[in-house]
């Protein structure tokens, strides 16, 4: 059945057109030379006064990233990237803050047009804060540094490490060699060791054993500077038995020309211990015609090396010109869950090809895949995942649904699910229609005399609203104003 | 790393180029058929062997599957007998060692709504039909075939013709040394006509022979066509058969592969809705066991709206087997009211046994309804354990579920005779297995 009036019109809301954070910060800003060489590696690494090891790091990924080709294997179609005609590296001029009001005030004029909050004092005063609301601890990076992050102290006192990854080199280096690359390593894919050779910043996260997180934690990415890739590493721990729920948001100014956006995240949770990986992408997604927008390709994985440990990750997509993700799990730890709730919202000329792998290695290992995808305009959306049971990983169990809808004729989408079973103990789910995860709602929906249709969309509507509900209130608000639709007329 | 990179020509690649530039002056069929196996060796050459970096091909990698490849067979020098289907009276046509074989055949040429012409002898007597030029036509074992096809038929079935008794391609493959055989075949069902097709594939057990065979089936308007392919093959055989169907406008589709026999089988099938308001149920059943390895692809195009398909597919996995099961579903741009639904289901009775399931869709069009489905898992206990519990021995109850299991796919057989069949004879692989 065809879209309702309502949910096309809502669809149209977030257009392309009306990118809200395609202002330009005018700011004096420091860059490494353009181009990408070892020098640049260099430069970045002694920008970051990073010891010997991490160098010797950086450049051994560069040296394979030299014998390694793009991926062409995603439903993307992108003119050749030229990666030397970019800059790696480009931080605002200024160093060595000691608080926050030594911040140029127009990075902050900045990030109080997003919407996000960096004065910290303000909100503990409880200036600007509703009754009730939770406290967030942010990290705020611009462009290939981070410029503040803020309840530091409070987190210290918690002993939750929260920083940025250049500080953290620095600091802990010890937690940092140990963990960097274990879960995404250098060698892993093109777009992570090109991150691994130049990643600039990013944050860093480490609960020690037995600590819930006292707030949410959340990193806010801004690409400012024109013809900048942006390369953060984020490397979150959970230590036994501890939780942590990190958010992410992120957006660029309008240009005609494309940007690269190419992170790496690595999660680790150890025995006991759950993570919340929340993002709401919102890179610019270009113009009408497809002129412009981020390139986002994106490596995100998380390792569940304990038993019991658990890894979430929720994420709304509206941006991007272009969006290869696949949030993925490791299902080491025997009892360890992976759950992944999507929903990627494209329109005008964008493409997504995104999606998630669980890889079921232990014993009892469960996993929940929902995807939802819109696609609407010119657009193509592909959900692409991988669901795989190990021969040793007894009583795997995985539920996956991906439903897309599309909105006009031009755009295009499309499922790659691939499932895997290779001992005979593993259930594997996997469907893509609505109707059949809610067959006995519907009818009780019916019996109480709704329309087929009606009913339909109450179901499915709900659905939605579970997955939204997987974020934290802060992005949940955020993510609402950006999808309240309505998704009757799915398709697989 | 990437697909594009060509790496070393394995012995196998370099045997069939070997072969090739032996045999390309004697194969038969010349003019327009020598260009065409030319210009198919030289893209095959190209490309190689798929392998597993090739998406189509991820899940069964010739080039580590086929570690040789086996001269052309040559023809049977002795008259054997077609096996049939138990039950099912049908014309037989025999194609041996890739070749038709008229002494073997049983076919019913007092017919004359449907005609058989050796395959090379069409081509040359006939310019209308475009050999070669079906849905799948870009594959790289279907270059392999157009490149050595050594022989085959065609059938044809006039418009408007109900042809009653069953037609049967038995492939056979019959030498006492290993070889590798090439048949292509071409049915044609005018407009209006209807068909019961069989394709059979026999071989004996210990000996690796290979067979890459192919079809072109072309369903006029309003036809209706039921094809039910049986993979008999003998224990060691590698098979790769590739099915392109073109269907026109308000036709009646059904395709079943029954695959029990075979080391190594890829069942490849190509289908493309062009006119409107066609129905079409393809599925399939697939019983293996030891380290069989069985491979059922589709590719399944809606480029007219107003077509109906379903895919259904059921494989039962013992021991070391590895089910694959790859279905794409591509609803091109205006090919609205398209209703196409895939299930795709394995049942897996060892720890060794391994089922990798595909299941895509690429659409581009909104009014559509389009889903697919997937599960793979072990037998249900609570229900092995109710029939237990009624005093059924537990072998008996588990084959009676895997009956179950496996019957509600041949039941998307129309033909009474060959569903009975088929059902004789996975019971018969369920008693095998006690």
């Amino acid at each position: 059945m065809p879209a309702v009036l309502e949910t096309v019109e809502q669809v149209r809301c977030i257009d392309v057109d009306q990118y809200k954070y395609g202002f330009v910060t005018d700011i004096e800003s420091e860059k490494a030379p353009k181009g990408l060489s070892e020098d640049t590696v260099r430069f970045i690494s002694a920008k970051k006064s990073e010891p010997e090891w991490m160098l010797a790091w950086r450049l051994e990924a560069y040296k394979r990233w030299l014998t390694m080709r793009e991926p062409t294997w995603a439903r993307v179609d992108y003119p050749k990237i030229d990666y030397q005609n970019a800059y790696y590296y480009s931080a605002p001029k200024k160093k060595a803050l000691a608080s926050l009001d030594e911040v140029d005030p127009e990075i902050l004029k900045t990030y109080e047009k997003l919407g996000i909050p960096l004065r910290e004092q303000e909100i503990l005063a409880g200036v600007v804060r509703p009754e009730g609301e939770r406290r967030v601890a942010v990290d705020a990076v611009f462009d290939s540094v981070s410029v503040a992050t803020t309840f530091k102290e409070e987190l210290k006192k918690a002993g939750v490490i929260f920083m940025p990854m250049s500080e953290a080199i620095r600091e802990h280096p010890d937690l940092v060699k140990k963990y960097l690359g274990s879960v995404v390593p250098t060698s892993d894919n093109f777009f992570a060791t090109l991150n691994s050779a130049v990643f600039s910043d990013g944050s860093f996260v480490y609960v020690p054993e037995g600590v819930r997180c006292p707030m949410e934690l959340s990193t806010y990415f801004r690409i400012n500077e024109a013809n900048t890739g942006q390369f953060e590493r984020t490397l979150i721990i959970a230590d036994k038995g501890a939780y942590v729920s990190y958010l992410e948001g992120c957006t660029a100014p309008m240009r005609d020309e494309n940007q690269l956006h190419a992170a790496v995240v690595e999660l680790v949770a150890l025995d006991d211990a759950e993570i919340k990986y929340s993002t709401v992408q919102n890179w610019y997604p270009g113009d009408a015609d497809g002129k412009g927008g981020i390139f986002n390709f994106v490596t995100k994985r998380g390792d569940c090396r304990g038993v019991r440990s658990k890894i979430s990750w929720t994420q709304v997509e509206t941006g991007s010109a272009i969006t290869w993700k696949y949030p993925s799990c490791i299902l080491r730890g025997d009892n360890s869950r992976g759950e992944f709730y999507s929903i990627a919202i494209s329109n005008g000329h964008q493409q997504v090809d995104s999606g998630t792998k669980m890889l079921h290695l232990g014993k009892n290992t469960t996993s929940r895949i929902i995807s939802k995808g819109i696609a609407a305009g010119k657009s193509n959306n592909t959900y692409r995942g991988l669901v795989s049971a190990h021969r040793k990983a007894k009583g795997a169990r995985n539920f996956t649904n991906c439903d897309s809808l599309l909105i006009g004729h031009e755009c295009g989408a499309h499922t790659v699910p691939y499932i895997e079973a290779k001992n005979s103990s593993a259930t594997f789910e996997h469907e893509a229609t609505t109707s059949k995860i809610s067959e006995d709602m519907l009818f009780y929906c019916r019996q109480r005399g709704m329309s087929a249709e009606e009913a339909t969309a109450l179901v499915v509507n709900g659905f939605v609203k579970d997955v939204l509900q997987q974020l934290p209130m802060e992005f949940a608000v955020e993510a609402q104003k950006l999808i309240s639709i309505s998704l009757e007329g799915s398709v697989g | 790393m990437n697909a594009d990179v060509r790496a070393m020509k394995t012995p196998a690649e370099q045997a069939l180029s070997a072969a090739f530039a032996a045999a390309r002056g004697a194969l038969p069929g010349k003019g327009a058929v020598g260009t065409l196996r030319e210009d198919a060796f030289r893209r095959f050459d190209a490309s190689g062997l798929p392998h597993r970096r090739i998406e189509e091909w991820k899940y069964t990698d010739l080039r580590a599957l086929m570690r040789e490849a086996k001269p052309l067979a040559e023809p049977a020098k002795t008259k054997g007998v077609v096996q049939g289907l138990s039950g099912v009276e049908a014309s037989r046509v025999a194609i041996v060692n890739g070749r038709y074989e008229p002494d073997w055949s049983d076919f019913n040429a007092g017919d004359p709504g449907i005609t058989l012409t050796e395959l090379f002898a069409f081509a040359a007597e006939q310019t209308s039909y475009r050999l070669g030029d079906v849905p799948g036509k870009d594959d790289t074992a279907f270059w392999l075939n157009t490149a050595f096809m050594t022989g085959g038929v065609v059938v044809r079935v006039k418009k408007g013709v109900c042809v009653e008794k069953p037609v049967q391609l038995a492939h056979i493959f019959a030498s006492a040394a290993a070889a590798a055989m090439y048949p292509r075949c071409v049915v044609i069902v005018e407009a209006g006509a209807r068909l019961t097709l069989i394709e059979s594939f026999d071989g004996p057990d210990g000996i690796d022979y290979q067979v890459n065979s192919a079809i072109e089936l072309v369903i006029g308007e309003g036809a209706l066509v039921d094809h039910i392919k049986i993979g008999r093959d003998g224990d060691a055989a590698l098979r790769v058969s590739t099915l392109g169907v073109t269907v026109d406008a308000k036709a009646n589709y059904r395709d079943f592969a029954f695959t029990t026999g075979g080391a190594v089988v890829r069942n490849q099938t190509f289908v493309r809705f062009g006119r409107e308001g066609t129905e079409a149920t393809i599925s399939g059943a697939t019983l293996i066991k030891n380290r069989q390895h069985v491979d059922n692809t589709l590719v399944i195009e809606h480029a007219a709206g107003g077509c109906t398909s379903r895919e259904r597919f059921r494989s039962v996995l013992d021991d070391e087997s590895h089910g694959i099961f790859q279905g794409k579903i591509v609803v091109e741009p205006h090919a609205q009211k398209t209703d196409a639904k895939m299930a795709s289901h394995a049942l897996l009775l060892s720890d060794e046994a391994e089922s990798d399931n595909k299941p895509e869709l690429e659409i581009f069009a909104d009014d559509v309804q389009c889903g697919h489905g997937a599960t793979a898992g072990a037998l249900d206990n609570t229900l092995k354990f109710y029939l237990m519990s009624r005093g059924i021995p537990e072998d008996q109850a588990e084959a009676l579920l895997i009956q179950a299991f496996v019957g509600e796919a041949i039941e998307d057989v129309a033909h009474e005779g060959v569903r009975e069949a088929l059902l004789q004879a996975s019971v018969k692989w369920l008693d095998a297995r006690a």
